[in-house]
C-alpha cells in the first residue's frame, strides 16, 4: 500500500467514474436478473406515468423504479407499507449517482406462495379427472328451478337475479347464502351447494363479483371444487372477472366469465322465444284444423256428389225409365205374342178344318150308321141284311149289308 | 297422439306442462288424421293451453326464496 501520488494529475471526470461504476454492475449478472423481497416506502407516481420508490427491510433500503409501460401492466395498486417482491436490475441514476433497482415485474408477498399452490392443486386434481370434458353435463335449456350459491350481500346477486328477471321470470330462484371470501367461506359454500342440491335445482350458479385473488381464493379451496365437481345437478361458475380462472371454473360443467354472463348461460331459452313459440304454436295449429276443415269439406263435396246418385229423386227417375222401358219391351212381347197367338190360332183353324167330319166327307169318305144312329166302325156291327144309313158329304140315303167279308 | 283428454285442469298445468300437451296437441293437429269431431276437441284444448301459456307469460314474476337454516324463506333483496 503506497501513499497516494500528490502531484499525479487527475485522471477521472464523475461522469467517467460514474459510467465505469455502472458497467461493473452491468457486467454482474445477479444483478442484472434480481428477485428483492421488500416494503414499499417514499412511494410517488408523477404525471408521467412512471413510479418511483423506495423498497427496505429493517436493515437498508434499496431506490427504485418502475417505467410506464411496465406500472401499467401491474394487476394492483401499490401502496407505502404493501410488502413485495420486485424483479428487476441493478442501475446507476448517473446524474444523482444513484444506484437504483430498475423494476420490470412486481408481486405482492404470497402471490408467488399461492399460486404455486394453484398449480399443485390444479394438477393433482386434474390428474384425478375432475376437470375431464366428458364429466361436464348439458345445462338445461328452460331451467325451471335455479339454485344460486352466493353472497347474499353482493353486488354478484344483484347482476344474476336482474338478469334473471329479465330472461326468465317464469323460473323460480333458489339462493343458499354464503360468505365467499375469507377462511370461512370454503366450508359455507360446500355446505350451501349440498343444501342446494337437496331442493334438487335444473341448475345451480355459483359465483362472485370480482376482487383479487385473494378474495376469490375460497373458489380454488379443493373441498369446494371436489364439491362442484361432484354436484348431481348441473353446475355454472361465474367467479370474478373475464381473465380470473379459478378451479372451480375448471370443475364447473360450464365457466361463465362473469355472474351476469353465467345467469345468461344458464337461461338460453328466454321469455322473448317462449312468446316467439307460442306465435308459432298458434299459427300452426290454426293452418292444421283450417286445413284439416277445408280437406273434409272438399271429401263432403265428393261424397254429396256421389250420395246424389242414390237420391230418391235420382231413383224415382231411373225407375221411371225402368218402367218406361218395362212396358216398351212388354208393348213388343204383346205384339209378339199377338202375333204368336194368331198364327197359333190360324194353325189350330187349320187343324180343326182338318178334323172336321164333313171336311172328311168332303175328301170321299162317308159315315155309316146304324138305324138307331150308332156309328158303325167294326163288321161285327153289320149284321147281314141290317138297314143302315149312309151320309156322304152332301146329304144321306138308306142302305141294306150285303155280303160281309173280313 | 296426443292426450285429448288430459285429466288435469288447463288453469292448474305449469307452463312447462302446458306448453309440453300443445306441443303434442300441435303435431297431431298436423299429422290430421283423427276424427273431426276428435281434432276440433284437440284444437278447443290447444286453445286453452295457448291461453294459459299466455297469461303465465305476460303474469310471469322471477320468485326468489333463500336457504335459511334447510327451510326455503322469501327473499328480500336489498335495495
Amino acid at each position: 500500500m503506497s501513499q497516494p501520488s500528490l502531484f499525479a494529475g487527475a485522471q477521472w471526470t464523475v461522469s467517467r467514474l460514474t459510467r465505469h461504476l455502472s458497467q461493473v454492475l452491468e457486467a454482474d449478472p445477479v444483478l442484472q436478473d434480481v428477485w428483492v423481497r421488500a416494503e414499499i416506502s417514499n412511494l410517488s407516481r408523477p404525471a408521467s406515468g412512471h413510479i418511483y420508490f423506495t423498497l427496505k427491510d429493517a436493515g437498508a433500503s434499496l431506490k427504485a423504479v418502475m417505467w410506464k409501460l411496465e406500472a401499467s401492466r401491474l394487476p394492483f395498486p401499490l401502496k407505502d407499507g404493501m410488502a413485495v417482491e420486485a424483479h428487476g436490475r441493478i442501475g446507476i441514476y448517473e446524474v444523482s449517482g444513484q444506484y437504483q433497482l430498475y423494476v420490470d415485474l412486481l408481486r405482492p408477498v404470497g402471490e408467488g406462495a399461492l399460486y404455486a399452490e394453484f398449480m399443485r392443486l390444479k394438477s393433482m386434481l386434474e390428474a384425478e379427472g375432475l376437470f375431464d370434458p366428458q364429466r361436464k353435463r348439458a345445462i338445461p335449456e328452460l331451467p325451471k328451478r335455479i339454485g344460486i350459491v352466493t353472497s347474499a350481500t353482493g353486488a354478484a346477486l344483484r347482476d344474476m337475479l336482474n338478469t334473471l328477471r329479465r330472461r326468465l321470470p317464469l323460473a323460480e330462484v333458489i339462493l343458499a347464502p354464503s360468505p365467499v371470501q375469507g377462511a370461512d367461506a370454503p366450508p359455507a359454500l360446500v355446505k350451501a351447494l349440498n343444501s342446494l342440491i337437496l331442493q334438487s335445482p335444473d341448475v345451480i350458479l355459483i359465483a362472485r363479483g370480482g376482487g383479487s385473488i385473494e378474495d376469490l381464493w375460497a373458489f380454488n379451496d379443493e373441498r369446494v371444487v371436489r364439491a362442484v365437481a361432484e354436484s348431481d345437478v348441473p353446475v355454472v361458475s361465474g367467479v370474478g372477472h373475464e381473465t380470473d380462472f379459478t378451479l372451480t371454473d375448471f370443475a364447473a360443467d360450464l365457466r361463465a366469465p362473469t355472474p351476469t354472463a353465467a345467469a345468461e348461460l344458464a337461461t338460453s331459452i328466454t321469455i322473448f322465444d317462449l312468446r316467439a313459440e307460442m306465435e308459432n304454436f298458434e299459427q300452426r295449429a290454426y293452418t292444421a284444423i283450417s286445413e284439416s276443415l277445408s280437406s273434409r269439406r272438399l271429401e263432403v263435396a265428393n261424397l254429396q256428389s256421389r250420395i246424389l246418385s242414390f237420391s230418391p229423386a235420382r231413383q224415382l227417375q231411373s225407375e221411371r225409365q225402368r218402367v218406361d222401358e218395362l212396358s216398351r219391351r212388354a208393348q213388343i212381347a204383346q205384339t209378339h205374342r199377338l202375333a204368336l197367338e194368331a198364327s197359333q190360332a190360324r194353325g189350330l183353324a187349320k187343324r180343326l178344318v182338318a178334323l172336321n167330319p164333313f171336311e172328311v166327307l168332303a175328301r170321299g169318305y162317308a159315315v155309316v150308321t146304324k138305324a138307331d144312329g150308332s156309328v158303325i166302325r167294326q163288321l161285327s156291327q153289320a149284321g147281314a141284311g141290317a138297314e143302315i144309313h149312309i151320309r156322304v158329304t152332301d146329304g144321306e140315303f138308306d142302305a141294306q149289308v150285303g155280303n160281309r167279308k173280313s | 297422439m296426443a292426450k285429448s283428454t288430459s285429466p288435469k285442469k288447463v288453469d292448474e298445468l305449469s307452463y312447462e306442462e302446458a306448453r309440453a300437451e300443445l306441443e303434442s296437441i300441435v303435431a297431431a293437429l298436423e299429422e290430421g288424421n283423427q276424427k273431426l269431431e276428435e281434432s276440433m276437441a284437440l284444437f278447443e284444448r290447444g286453445q286453452a293451453l295457448m291461453k294459459r301459456c299466455n297469461d303465465l307469460l305476460e303474469g310471469a314474476e322471477l320468485k326468489v326464496r333463500a336457504l335459511s337454516g334447510g327451510e326455503l324463506k322469501m327473499f328480500e333483496e336489498a335495495e
